[in-house]
C-alpha cells in the first residue's frame, strides 16, 4: 500500500470500549501512534476536524449484500463500500447470495480480489449449504483457511434441523459461527409482509410471527445440544427475542442482530403498497419494534447490522407482492440508531462497532484490526461522528447504485463526518475521496 | 356532498352520503339502459382504457359496456393481448397509455395494491381498480348495494332502509376482495354484516373490521338474515388448499335447497358470478325469485356508468370556486 | 349561466336571497290557465300533444298545465319528466349531476311534444333537451313553454309560450315556485 500522509484527528472525545476521553488522534503510517490532547499537526500532515465529535473505531456491518458478482446493476463491490464508508463502517461482511453464490473457495478468493483497494474492508460470510439450497453442507473448512468465520445461507434459512445439526457439530470443530436466517418456508408461505392486521385489511399474503419463533427456537435447542456458536440475523419479533433472551441467560453461546428498519419502521408502513418498504423479515407491528428496541437495550441483541439489501429501480416497481424484499441501510444505520434509540451514544457504538467486530471474528483479539480500542500500536479503522448534526435523506444522494431507502425525506440527527481505513481518510466532510 | 374523490380504487374512498349518490345517480342510467337506443352522449370525446391483467370477460365487457353507453371512446388492453407484452413493466405500459391521452384507467390485476400504484403515477386521468389481488373490487360492491336497493324498494329511502339490514357473507372471505368490498360498503350503509367462513378461510386479523360477528356456523345465521352473499371458493387463487375437500366444504356452507327453505321469506340471496352450481350454492338455488343474481349483472352496467359520470363529469380539472 | 347551472353548482354554502318579488301566487296561476289555452288553441284539439317537464323546474308547471288543460278542454294529456344532465354541453367543466330519472312512458313518434321549463336563460338546457328527446322517438314538432323568459339567449332558440317576458342582468338569478317568480341574488353564507 502507498504511503499515506500522516493524520492528525484534531478537537474529538475519542470513545471506544475503554471509555471515553477528550484527546487528538495522530495516525502514521495506517497506525494510531499517539492519543493525547493538544497535539501539534506535524507539516504534510492532513488534519481532520473533530470538534464536536466523537472519535470512535470504525463500524463494523455484520450483515451487508454487495450484490457483485452477479447482480452489479443495483450494486457493486465498489459502490457498495463506498456507501460503507460514508455510513462509517470500516468493515462490511459481505453475504454470500450472489451468483455464484459464496460456496467455494474459489468465489471467495473472487470477492477478496475484486474487494482490493475498495473503501471499507469486506470480509465474507460463506454459504452454509452448497448453492445455499439447503441439502448439502459447503466446504466450510475450505473456506475458514481464507479467513471465513461466519457462515449463512442468508436470504433463506436452513429448512433440515437434521442438517442444520449436522451443520452445527462440524462448525464447531472449526471455531466459527453459523449464522441463520430464520424463516420457516412452509409458514411463510408466499408471505410478503408481516401476517397480521395490516396483511387482512390490505389483502396481502402474511408471514406469521411463528415463521421465524420457530427456527429460533429449533437453533437455540440445536446450539445448546452442539456447543455450535449461532448468530441470529435480523432478530424481528418479541416472541424471538424472549427466546434469544432465555437462551443467554441459561448461557446457550448464541448472539443476535438487530436491523434498523426493524427498531424504526412498522407493517402499517406498507398501507401504500409501496415495495420500498418489502423486506424479510418484513416491518412488524409497534409490539415487536418495541421488543426489539429493549434487546438493543439490555445486551439482548449485541449488535445492529444493516442488511443492506439494494435493488435496481425497476424491480422496485413491480406490484408488492412480486418486488424482490429488501432496503438499503449503510448510509442510515448510525444516524437512525443515534435518533431513535434512547440509548447513549457509547452503547449506540458498541453496538455498530466493537460487539459486531468480535461476531464476526475482525476484532484485535481473533486477529484483525477492527473494532478494536483507539491505543497506540493500533490499525487506524475509524470513524469521526458529529452526533448533532442533522440531514435529510436524500435517495438520489446516496452512494449506492439503488435507490431503495425507506427513509427518503426523513430528517435525521448524527451523521459520519469522516472515515478512516488503515490510515486513509476515505471519506472527509461526508464526502468521499474516491 | 362531499366532492367524489379523484379515483375509486377503495369502498374506503366512499362515505354513505357518496355512496347514496352514487345509487341515486345509478337511477337514471339504469332508465338509459332501458331505452331502445340506450346511449348518451355525456362523455363524448373521453377516452377510457380498460387493463385487464387478469382475465374476465364479463367484468371487463360491462365496463366497456358502460364507458361505450356514454359515447366515450375504449381503448381494452388485456393479459393476453399483445398490447400488453410479456416483460414490459407495468410502468411502462401505464406511461405509453398516458401519452396517448386517457381520462379514465379501469384496472384488474392479481396483485394487491397495483391500482393505488398506478394512482400514483397517472396525472389527470382516474384510475378505476376492477379487483386487485385480494384487496377491494368497489364497483361489484357496489352493484349489489344496488340490487338489494331496488328489492328493499328504491329510492332516498332505500339507503336508510340499510340501517340494521342483517347481511351474511358465506365463503372464503380471507382471499376475497369481493368480500372487503361489501363490509366496507354495508357497514357504511349502517347494515350489520356477519362472517361465514372456516375458520382456516378467515382473514388472519378481523381487528377494526367493521362487522357485528362471525360464525362458522351457516345453519344457526339462516333465519336471522336479509340478505346472503354467496363467495365462490378461489381455486385460482389457492383457497381449495385451506379446506381438506370441496365435499366438506359444500356439506357446511353451500346454500342449498333445503338451507334455502330456512331463510326468511323476504330474504335476498346474492352471488358475484361466477357460481359454481354445487359447490356454494344449489343449481335449482339460485334459480329461486329471491336469488338476483341475473339483476346483479344488469346493474352493473348502470352503476359503473353512474361511478364513471362522477369520476369525469365532475370537473376536478376545474377548480371549486369558479 | 343558467339557472340550472346555479342550482346545482352553487357554490357550498351560498344561498339565494330574493330581492323583489315580480310575479304573486295568483300572477302564477294566471299565465299556467293562458299559457294553456294557448297550448290548446295553437295545436286545436290536445290529440297529439304530450307535456314533458324539465327536472327540476319545469316538472311542477307541466303537471299544472296537464291539470288546467284536464278542466278546460276535458283532455288527458301525458305528461313526462326528462332530466337533461347528459346532454349537458358543459359536462366536465363543473360538477354536473342528474336530478332524477328521466320517466318518459309515451312514445314520442309523431307527437306533438310541449317542452316545459320554469326559466328559459341562455337557451343551453333547451338544446340539450331536444337532443335527449330524440331518444325517444321523431317528434312531429316540438314546442317550448317557459313560465319566465329572461333574456341572454346564447343559442338560436325561442319559446312558444311565455309567462312573463323579464329582463335581467347576468348576475341576478331568478326563482320560480308556485309562490310565485322572484328575482335575487346568490350569496355566499
Amino acid at each position: 500500500m502507498s504511503t499515506t500522509p500522516e493524520l492528525l484527528i484534531r478537537g474529538g472525545t475519542v470513545m471506544d470500549a475503554s471509555g471515553e476521553r477528550r484527546a487528538d488522534v495522530r495516525v502514521v503510517d495506517g497506525r494510531v501512534v499517539e492519543v493525547a490532547e493538544g497535539l501539534e499537526a506535524p507539516t504534510g500532515a492532513t488534519v481532520l476536524d473533530a470538534g464536536g465529535c466523537v472519535v470512535a473505531p470504525g463500524l463494523v456491518d455484520l450483515h451487508t449484500h454487495l450484490r457483485e458478482p452477479g447482480r452489479e446493476e443495483a450494486e457493486t463491490i465498489e459502490t457498495g463500500t463506498r456507501a460503507a464508508a460514508l455510513g462509517g463502517f470500516t468493515a462490511v461482511v459481505a453475504m454470500p447470495n450472489t451468483d455464484p453464490p459464496l460456496d467455494s473457495a474459489e468465489s471467495v478468493r473472487n470477492v477478496f480480489a475484486l474487494a482490493e483497494g475498495a473503501m471499507a474492508q469486506v470480509a465474507v460470510a460463506g454459504a452454509i449449504t452448497v448453492g445455499r439450497a439447503g441439502e448439502h453442507l459447503a466446504p466450510m473448512a475450505e473456506l475458514a483457511a481464507l479467513g471465513v468465520r461466519l457462515f449463512t445461507d442468508d436470504g433463506d434459512g436452513v429448512q433440515s434441523a437434521g442438517l442444520m445439526r449436522r451443520a452445527l457439530q462440524y462448525a464447531t470443530g472449526l471455531g466459527v459461527t453459523l449464522g441463520q436466517h430464520c424463516e420457516d418456508r412452509s409458514l411463510a408461505a408466499g408471505g410478503t409482509m408481516h401476517e397480521g392486521a395490516w396483511s387482512s385489511r390490505l389483502g396481502l399474503p402474511g408471514m406469521p410471527s411463528e415463521a421465524e419463533e420457530v427456527m429460533v427456537a429449533r437453533d437455540i435447542a440445536l446450539a445448546r445440544a452442539t456447543g455450535g456458536r449461532v448468530h441470529f440475523l435480523h432478530v424481528s419479533t418479541a416472541g424471538s427475542v424472549d427466546l434469544v433472551r432465555r437462551a443467554r441467560a441459561d448461557g446457550v453461546p448464541v448472539t443476535a442482530e438487530v436491523a434498523p428498519h426493524h427498531f424504526t419502521l412498522t407493517d402499517g408502513c406498507a398501507a401504500g403498497y409501496d415495495p420500498v418498504f418489502k423486506v424479510n423479515p418484513p416491518l412488524r407491528p409497534q409490539e415487536d419494534v418495541d421488543a426489539v428496541k429493549a434487546a438493543l437495550a439490555d445486551g439482548t441483541a449485541d449488535a445492529i447490522a444493516t442488511d443492506h439489501a439494494p435493488h435496481a429501480p425497476e424491480l422496485k416497481d413491480l406490484p408488492f407482492d412480486q418486488a424482490p424484499p429488501g432496503m438499503l441501510g449503510l448510509q442510515t444505520a448510525l444516524a437512525l440508531a443515534t435518533t431513535e434509540l434512547d440509548l447513549p451514544l457509547v452503547r449506540i457504538l458498541a453496538l455498530l462497532s466493537w460487539q459486531p467486530a468480535v461476531i464476526a471474528g475482525l476484532d484485535p483479539d481473533h486477529g484483525g484490526t477492527q473494532g478494536g480500542p483507539l491505543s497506540p500500536g493500533s490499525v487506524a479503522n475509524l470513524c469521526v461522528v458529529d452526533p448533532t448534526a442533522t440531514w435529510i435523506v436524500d435517495p438520489t444522494a446516496l452512494a449506492s447504485r439503488s435507490r431503495n431507502t425507506p427513509y427518503a425525506g426523513r430528517t435525521l440527527t448524527g451523521r459520519v463526518r469522516h472515515t478512516v481505513l488503515a490510515g486513509e481518510p476515505v471519506v472527509i466532510d461526508a464526502e468521499a475521496q474516491r | 356532498m362531499s366532492p367524489f374523490p379523484a379515483h375509486l380504487l377503495s369502498m374506503d374512498d366512499l362515505d354513505a352520503a357518496t355512496i347514496a349518490e352514487v345509487l341515486r345517480v345509478t337511477d337514471s342510467f339504469a332508465e338509459v339502459g332501458r331505452r331502445a337506443n340506450p346511449k348518451v352522449p355525456a362523455l363524448r370525446g373521453r377516452t377510457v382504457a380498460t387493463l385487464f391483467f387478469e382475465d374476465s370477460t364479463r367484468t371487463r365487457m360491462s365496463f366497456e359496456t358502460a364507458a361505450k353507453r356514454m359515447s366515450a371512446d375504449v381503448l381494452s388492453f388485456s393479459a393476453g393481448s399483445s398490447s400488453v407484452k410479456k416483460g414490459e413493466s407495468l410502468r411502462d405500459t401505464i406511461e405509453t397509455i398516458q401519452a396517448i391521452g386517457m381520462d379514465a384507467v379501469i384496472i384488474r390485476h392479481s396483485s394487491s395494491g397495483v391500482p393505488a400504484r398506478v394512482a400514483e403515477w397517472v396525472d389527470h386521468c382516474a384510475v378505476v381498480n376492477a379487483g386487485d389481488g385480494w384487496h377491494q373490487h368497489p364497483t361489484q360492491a357496489l352493484l349489489d348495494l344496488y340490487t338489494v336497493r331496488q328489492s328493499l324498494g328504491g329510492g332516498q329511502e332505500g339507503t336508510d332502509r340499510f340501517r340494521g339490514l342483517r347481511v351474511t357473507i358465506v365463503g372464503d372471505i380471507r382471499h376475497s376482495r369481493v368480500a372487503r368490498s361489501q363490509i366496507t360498503a354495508y357497514a357504511a350503509l349502517g347494515a350489520e354484516v356477519t362472517l361465514v367462513a372456516p375458520a382456516t378461510l378467515l382473514p388472519p386479523s378481523l381487528e377494526g373490521w367493521p362487522i357485528a360477528g362471525v360464525s362458522h356456523d351457516l345453519d344457526a345465521v339462516l333465519d336471522g338474515t336479509d340478505v346472503i352473499s354467496l363467495l365462490r371458493l378461489q381455486a385460482e387463487r389457492g383457497s381449495g388448499a385451506y379446506v381438506p375437500t370441496m365435499r366438506e366444504y359444500s356439506a357446511g356452507y353451500a346454500l342449498t335447497a333445503r338451507r334455502a327453505l330456512q331463510l326468511p321469506p323476504a330474504a335476498i340471496i346474492l352471488h358475484p358470478g361466477p357460481m359454481v352450481r354445487g359447490v356454494e350454492i344449489a343449481s335449482e338455488v339460485a334459480e329461486l325469485p329471491s336469488a338476483r343474481i341475473t339483476d346483479q349483472v344488469g346493474n352493473g352496467v348502470a352503476v359503473r356508468m353512474a361511478v364513471l359520470f362522477l369520476l369525469l363529469g365532475q370537473g376536478h380539472l376545474e377548480s371549486e370556486a369558479a | 349561466m343558467a339557472e340550472r347551472e346555479r342550482s346545482h353548482t352553487r357554490p357550498r354554502g351560498a344561498v339565494f336571497v330574493p330581492r323583489v318579488q315580480v310575479m304573486s301566487a295568483d300572477d302564477v296561476r294566471r299565465a299556467v290557465t293562458r299559457m294553456a289555452h294557448e297550448i290548446a288553441e295553437r295545436n286545436r284539439g290536445l290529440h297529439d300533444v304530450v307535456l314533458i317537464g324539465l327536472q327540476t323546474g319545469g316538472v311542477g308547471i307541466a303537471r299544472r298545465l296537464a291539470e288546467t288543460l284536464a278542466e278546460v278542454e276535458g283532455a288527458d294529456v301525458p305528461v313526462g319528466t326528462l332530466d337533461v344532465a347528459f346532454y349537458r354541453d358543459d359536462i366536465g367543466l363543473r360538477p354536473v349531476l342528474p336530478e332524477a330519472a328521466t320517466d318518459i312512458t309515451t312514445d314520442l313518434t309523431a307527437a306533438t311534444v310541449v317542452l316545459v321549463d320554469d326559466v328559459l336563460f341562455t337557451g343551453r338546457t333547451i338544446r340539450a333537451a331536444l337532443n335527449a328527446l330524440g331518444e325517444y322517438g321523431r317528434a312531429q314538432v316540438v314546442e317550448l313553454a317557459v313560465m319566465v323568459d329572461r333574456g341572454h339567449r346564447e343559442l338560436p332558440i325561442r319559446p312558444d309560450y311565455v309567462g312573463k317576458n323579464l329582463p335581467t342582468s347576468r348576475e341576478e338569478m331568478v326563482d320560480v315556485s308556485d309562490e310565485g317568480v322572484s328575482l335575487g341574488e346568490l350569496v355566499n353564507r
